[in-house]
């Protein structure tokens, strides 16, 4: 009667809590299962604190680097759970729900030699798209990321990203750091620098649904194919409960189970 | 230990539910549960025709509390009873398909699409869903009025011989007047509550949180009015009750059976705790060790004032 297990509901010890920036947060948590099944693009959920009913839901956050171990999350402190998230301390354990939903699809970038990944991420969208990029460069593959941030200071991950051979490009709000302006501006100038063989190029992001609606548009122009991370409110993140509905051509699929990796012309924007 | 309920023809080998909406139609739990052994799984609300849903938002949390308006998004009955029900039936549980509307007559088609190798072990009538409009009646919800709602649990009674169970809202001034029109319509049980009326608002961008404007409210936030509401239909019928809002332990199913209900829904508790459903039951299995209470049924109604 019962299928294959694929997503499990297991307390992992907490390795590590860490600020890395002013809003974020590395959570490393030990769980061999976790480990094992995640994949780049997938997700966990936690529950911020056990036996209380205030925060109720889980929190669903990408899978942001996968070890031999565990597994780190990546988190901006943005509200309540969240906040109650940071005060989590080294050793205790937490509850988790995953790996959940599908992950990006590599094949669009590993079928081919020479082929190049372009990572676009917007705020905490550089969580999930760190453990593709070293997907990718453990592929041997190209990988160019651009990070968008609010300041200078909200920029994470770059120089971990430099390390696997990543190219970085950055773009910055206020221009503290980088470009100034929307980071897929930058993805449109290196797009246009030169034409692309959509068969080994292959753009791969993650972050507010505007600007996953620009990189979407950019691949439409330029004819190279696009993956989007595409963060709906969730409750469940099993496909119970049909919030977090996400209008397609296809008609409606389900974030937490559909996705959350879409091909970008499969979503309605 | 004894913890059968027999409502209408059906017998259930526990008293402990899955509420429609919040468990999908069962296949999803497969990797927390063994779904052959719950009390009964009430599946996601279908329609005769598919329905896409509202925009999103569809959800937000509030304290000990969420806020839906996924608004009955469902593929047809039709399609549901080729894709899921089979499924359901085979697995071992007591299937409770929950139906709606936007006219009796709808109501009516759907129950009689539930027949022959169709036919669940109960049917549940959602009168309730806050989050869709119909046609037709001077209140914004069918089990808002006790007129309508007797006319179309009598319109389904006539057209089926499934226990007929009756979801009703607690968004009315006197739950027992409803109850009671259930109950002279037919119904085997009623169930409540559905969702509470509610809103949430993002004061820094001044919008409301849920793409749908309004929604309904679940979770331990409601527990104290459902209990409430429990109780007063205990009161004014003599069909069972099932208990429904905000159950997350098993001494929260027996408060909901001492206050009258002969079998509860856990709903919101699915989406937080997927394999939650195994500790409630072993919990109030416990529950009724230490009180040294042998038939679960026993506890019904038997509340010390
Ligand atoms: C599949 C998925 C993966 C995610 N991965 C990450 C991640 O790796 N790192 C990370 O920092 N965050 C991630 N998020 C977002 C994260 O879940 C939310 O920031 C978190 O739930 C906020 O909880 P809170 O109680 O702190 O704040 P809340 O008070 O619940 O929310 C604070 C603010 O964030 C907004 N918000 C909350 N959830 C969402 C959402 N799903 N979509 C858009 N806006 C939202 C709210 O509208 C509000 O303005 C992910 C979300 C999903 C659905
Ligand atoms: C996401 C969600 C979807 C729901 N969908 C339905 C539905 O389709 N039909 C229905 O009768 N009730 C639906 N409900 C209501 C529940 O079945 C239940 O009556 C209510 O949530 C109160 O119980 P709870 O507090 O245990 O969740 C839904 C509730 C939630 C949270
Ligand atoms: S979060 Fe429940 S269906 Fe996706």
């Amino acid at each position: 009667m019962k299928p294959n297990v694929t997503k499990r509901m297991i307390k992992g010890t907490i390795l590590a809590n860490r600020q890395i920036a002013p809003e974020h947060f590395v959570m490393d948590i030990g769980s061999a299962w976790l480990a094992r099944k995640s994949r780049p693009g997938q997700f966990i959920s936690v529950r911020v604190m056990d036996g209380v009913t205030d925060p109720l839901l889980r929190i669903p956050l990408g899978i942001h680097r996968i070890s031999e171990t565990g597994v780190s999350l990546l988190y901006g402190v943005v509200g309540p759970g969240t906040a109650l998230l940071a005060k989590r301390k080294k050793g205790e354990l937490i509850d988790t729900l995953g790996p959940l939903g599908k992950g990006f699809d590599l094949s669009a970038v590993t079928r081919k030699k020479n082929a190049e990944a372009l990572l676009v991420s917007g705020g905490h969208g550089v969580a999930p798209l760190y453990a593709l990029a070293e997907a990718v460069t453990a592929k041997k593959r190209k990988a160019v990321f651009f990070i968008g941030a609010k300041t200078g200071k909200h920029v994470v991950c770059e120089k971990a990203l430099r390390k696997l051979g990543a190219a970085v490009h950055v773009a910055t709000d206020d221009g503290t750091r980088g470009h100034k302006g929307y980071v897929t501006d930058m993805l449109r100038k290196y797009l246009e620098r030169g034409a692309r063989d959509p068969q080994r190029t292959a753009i791969f992001a993650c972050g507010p649904k505007p600007m996953l609606a620009a990189v979407a548009k950019e691949a439409e122009r330029s004819g190279i194919p696009a993956q989007v991370a595409y963060d709906e409110y969730m409750a469940c993140g099993i496909g119970a409960c049909r919030g977090c509905a996400v209008e397609t051509v296809q008609g409606i699929k389900l974030a937490c189970k559909d996705g959350p990796v879409f091909a970008a012309d499969m979503i309605k924007w | 230990m004894d913890l059968k309920v027999t409502i209408g023809k059906t017998t259930f080998e526990n008293p402990v539910w899955a509420a429609s909406g919040t468990f999908g139609n069962g296949d999803e739990f497969q990797d927390f549960l063994n779904i052959g052994e719950m009390g009964a799984v009430v599946t996601k609300t279908v329609t005769l025709r598919k329905k896409k849903g509202n925009p999103p938002p569809r959800l937000v949390e509030t304290p000990s509390g969420l806020l839906n308006s996924i608004g009955l998004e469902n593929k047809g009955i039709r399609c549901f009873k080729k894709e899921d029900l089979p499924w359901l039936k085979r697995s071992g549980t007591r299937a409770i398909v929950s139906i709606a509307g936007e006219t009796k007559e709808e109501f009516v088609k759907c129950a009689e699409e539930l027949t022959g190798r169709h036919r669940p072990d109960a049917i549940e009538l959602n009168i309730s869903c806050p989050n869709v409009s119909h046609r037709g009646g001077k209140h914004c919800l069918f089990s808002q009025d006790p007129v309508i709602t007797e006319r179309i649990v009598s319109a389904v009674r006539r057209s089926t011989g499934t226990t007929l169970i009756v979801k009703l809202s607690p968004n009315v001034t006197d739950i027992g007047i409803i109850a009671e029109a259930a109950q002279n319509g037919g119904a085997d049980a009623v169930s409540l509550v559905n969702t509470y009326f509610g809103m949430a608002v993002d004061a820094e961008e001044m919008r409301p949180c849920l793409g749908n404007v309004t929604g309904g409210l679940s979770g331990p936030a409601i527990r104290p009015m459902a209990l409430k509401a429990v109780r007063d239909a205990y009161n004014s019928v003599s069909i069972p009750v099932i208990g429904v809002g905000g159950i997350m332990t098993g001494t929260d199913v027996a408060g909901f059976m001492l206050c009258g209900a002969s079998a509860v829904q856990a709903g919101t508790v699915n989406l937080v705790e997927p394999a939650a459903y195994k500790r409630i039951l072993r919990e109030f299995i416990a529950y009724l060790k230490r009180k040294k209470i042998n038939r679960a049924g026993d506890l019904v109604g038997k509340l010390r004032i």
